[in-house]
């Protein structure tokens, strides 16, 4: 086995990059792949909240790092899904107690082991996104329906061509089709036509996935959320199957839309 | 279009300016004369100026400093061949000594300058952050985002969407033109005019932008290739 590390990360606070690494790994592992997510937000960690694995962090990312304990210690075991680990980070060090080459040695040292490495980045594009990104081989830019975030995808999207981690794939979290209809908030076509990238996956908005996060079970496991379902399926397609996007307009997992901007781009 | 005196060339990170022989209270004259002049070229840069063999004590330099400071320009070294003005950089904390190569453009902040009245083709997408900043004219093949600026002496062709900040003629060129398949820039500058652009209806067709009367003014192309 040799993982693949994935970096999840979007410039912007708040779009939902937490939330989607918790969900991508539940997801993955649930279809059997034996997947470790890093929390790389050093000094604000959010992800052992989401997965609900707060009360049983001993050692962290920095631990490690620092040679305070084995790598294998500072991986939690997920209560639900077997195959599924966090690196919880550190809450009282900050940024620069790891360094980019760190994060490359660490995941490299994980990569014999597992399937996938996700890499939850903080907000920034600073020392701390720098981390996050170092050993990634593919990075998945996710951005909300707004102006603002999607300013800052670019701004990240240009980053990481720069860094020559390929071309990123967008994440598209939070998508209201009711609001698009109305003509009061940005479509998946308004997005990708500007950030030009090709587009993994769209998450409608969902109230239970705030629930789920809150309570610290991923959305991913429910089977009739229509966010879960969506979820899955990016699941499946970082996979490399073959899923059309969600038919958000349905209400339920239909799945037949395909318009000429999805459907192109590789894979 | 430069007085004879003073030689401009882009290098790494910045802009080299080189000041020739003669008395420097006129040449530093000359020399902050032309920044001004040229405004929006050199505002924001760090400046690297070179002045020879001169002996220039702190004082001297550090006037410069805050004469350029003042225009939102950044003293980043002194470069001299005399032991006098090394040592006076020094105790200002100017850096003395700079990679003097010319910068690649496909930087993330790209700031090329070539010589003289040549374009920079650029087949990419600027994005949000990107800056493009060329004595001549710029061709984009691809689309610029809102967030990207690009900043010409000459004209610029955006051969896509224009998004971001446009800025032609930047040396004062009153002539520059603008031209994309779409262009909706958040702002335009044509001179010294800034403009932004007024809200769209129906489909993007190809414009260009120019000055007339002083007013940056946007035509269909294919009504302006007709007159």
């Amino acid at each position: 086995m040799s993982a693949k590390v994935l970096t999840i990360t979007s410039g912007k606070g708040g779009v939902g990059k937490t939330t989607a690494t918790a969900n991508i790994g539940a997801a993955l592992a649930k279809r059997g792949q034996k997947v470790a997510c890093i929390d790389a937000d050093i000094g604000l960690r959010n992800l052992d909240v989401v997965m609900g694995l707060e009360n049983r962090i001993v050692y962290d990312l920095v631990d490690a790092v620092e040679g305070r304990c084995r790598l294998n210690q500072a991986m939690i075991k997920d209560k639900y899904i077997p195959g599924l680990y966090l690196i919880p980070s550190a809450q009282t060090r900050d940024k620069t107690a790891v360094s980019p080459s760190d994060m490359i040695r660490l995941c490299n040292e994980l990569r014999s082991d597992l399937d996938w490495i996700l890499i939850d980045s903080p907000a920034g594009i600073e020392r701390g996104f720098k981390n996050a990104i170092a050993p990634a081989d593919e990075v998945l830019v996710i951005t909300n329906p707004e102006v603002s975030a999607v300013r800052d995808a670019d701004r990240i999207i240009g980053i990481v061509e720069a860094e020559e981690k390929g071309s990123p794939r967008l994440l598209l979290n939070r998508l209201n089709p009711e609001m698009v209809k109305q003509n009061n908030m940005l479509s998946a076509d308004d997005v990708v036509d500007l950030l030009a990238i090709h587009l993994l996956g769209i998450i409608p908005e969902d109230k239970a996935v705030l629930i789920s996060t809150n309570k610290g079970t991923p959305i991913a496991l429910d089977e009739k959320s229509l966010a879960g379902q969506a979820y899955r399926n990016i699941a499946q397609r970082l996979l490399g199957e073959d899923v059309p996007l969600l038919d958000l307009d349905k209400g339920s997992g239909f799945f037949n839309r395909i318009s000429s901007v999805f459907g192109s781009g590789e894979k | 279009m430069q007085a004879q005196e003073i030689e401009v060339k882009g290098i790494k990170n910045g802009i080299l300016v080189e000041v020739k022989n003669g008395d420097w209270k006129t040449q530093e004259k000359a020399v902050l004369q032309h920044i001004d002049q040229n405004q929006g070229f050199f505002e924001g840069a760090r400046l690297v100026v070179d002045v020879g063999n001169r002996a220039l004590k702190s004082p001297d330099l550090a006037s410069l400093r805050n004469a350029l400071s003042d225009r939102e320009i950044k003293l980043w070294a002194v470069l001299s061949t005399s032991l006098v003005t090394e040592r006076a950089s020094q105790d200002l904390g100017l850096a003395i000594k700079v990679d003097q190569s010319m910068p690649e453009p496909e930087e993330d902040s790209i700031n090329s300058l070539l010589e003289g009245d040549e374009a920079v083709f650029l087949k990419r997408t600027l994005r949000s952050g990107h800056k493009v900043k060329h004595p001549g004219h710029i061709v984009v093949l691809g689309d610029v985002n809102p967030g990207a600026e690009l900043v010409a002496g000459g004209n610029i062709i955006v051969w896509g969407k224009l998004r971001g900040m446009v800025h032609a003629g930047a040396m004062g060129d009153t002539e520059a033109v603008v031209c994309s398949l779409d262009l909706s820039p958040t702002q335009i500058r044509i001179a010294d005019k800034i403009s932004v652009s007024p809200p769209k209806k129906g489909k993007a067709r190809p414009e260009i932008a120019q000055l007339e009367d002083g007013q940056v003014t946007a035509r269909d192309w294919s009504k302006f290739t007709k007159e």
